[in-house]
């Protein structure tokens, strides 16, 4: 297995290998994305019991939970795509976390709008500057940050070392994100899924939430493999493979 | 279902503009986050495609040029 993953490391380092694996990935993450995400929400708006306390507002989880765990895992993924740049200097890391930055912002502006408008009827407010809201805040303007400065720097290679450390730095707010809750008196309520313990919620409720989870994961393939693939073309366009690809259709 | 009626389940006892504009927002979003990438690929694709066969082009016709020229000496 420990094999085969650094085979897999190495090969995915070369970008010809990299574009043709990805094609064949492309459509299995496709089928996965919209299949679970169709299914997370059906049953998570029509079928999954109400809460008795937040009534039907609860819902809002189905996406608000998915989306702020990919904003924080999506960030760290991009944060060791960094770290693979600067130490082994693979230039294919530096496509995965280009194409990560966008699906990364998109992510934390969801969690933050659904969190917003969830808190209407539940806090009777819409914004707190509480540790939770503001750290999350703060990982949206670090998301930001790393894509407005690979637009401004030239070139690419300075724009891509200069991310890949923004990128490590701002890893310290992703602990920060996970323990507000406990660290600081919070408005916002802990973990829903916890590696150790069973979810306080009964099965017919998160069991849909779960499948949301992956649903969100496989968009996320479909998402950055999209968005790398372009990028991978744009700077192949010299080689040979490129032209060879490109020439038989 | 969870609910009694389609009205219901469009209602969510009340909390029917929370619910549904939490998820058009978020479902739009995920939307563009597909078909704006899935566009770029496509016209990078043509893009290359276009410039390669302009290149190939030239070089058959800068060939083809001094093929001429060698006859003529």
């Amino acid at each position: 297995m420990w094999k085969w993953l650094k085979t897999l490391y190495h090969r995915l380092g070369s970008p010809k290998w990299f574009y043709q694996i990805t094609g064949t990935w492309l459509p299995w993450f496709a089928a996965a994305s919209v299949l679970l995400l169709a299914s997370g929400l059906i049953w998570g708006l029509a079928y999954a019991p109400m809460d008795y306390q937040q009534g039907n507002s609860f819902r809002i989880i189905y996406i608000h939970v998915p989306a702020a765990l990919l904003a924080q895992s999506v960030y760290m993924m991009m944060a060791i795509a960094g770290v693979v740049l600067l130490v082994w200097k693979i230039k294919m890391a530096d496509v995965v976390a280009q194409s990560l930055a966008p699906v990364g912002a998109s992510m934390t502006f969801i969690a933050l709008v659904t969190g917003a408008i969830w808190g209407v009827p539940t806090w009777g407010t819409w914004w707190m500057w509480d540790a939770r809201l503001t750290s999350m805040l703060i990982l949206f303007f670090l998301y930001l940050g790393v894509m407005a400065l690979r637009e401004a720097l030239k070139p690419q290679e300075v724009a891509a070392k200069a991310c890949a450390v923004l990128a490590i730095v701002g890893v310290i707010n992703i602990p920060i994100i996970k323990y507000s809750v406990d660290w600081w008196y919070t408005l916002h309520q802990p973990a829903t899924f916890t590696l150790t313990e069973k979810p306080a919620m009964p099965a017919s409720m998160w069991v849909p939430l779960l499948i949301m989870v992956l649903g969100f994961y496989a968009f996320l393939g479909w998402s950055v493999l999209l968005r790398a693939r372009s990028e991978v073309l744009k700077r192949e366009q010299k080689s040979g493979w490129v032209k060879e690809l490109l020439q038989r259709k | 279902m969870y609910f009694d009626s389609l009205s219901e389940f469009f209602n969510m006892g009340g909390h029917a503009l929370y619910v549904w504009s939490s998820f058009a927002i978020s479902l739009l979003l995920m939307l563009l986050n597909i078909l704006l990438p899935w566009w770029r690929l496509k016209s990078t694709r043509q893009q290359l495609q276009r410039q390669i066969q302009r290149e190939t082009r030239q070089q058959e016709t800068s060939s083809s040029i001094t093929g001429q020229q060698g006859e003529q000496a």
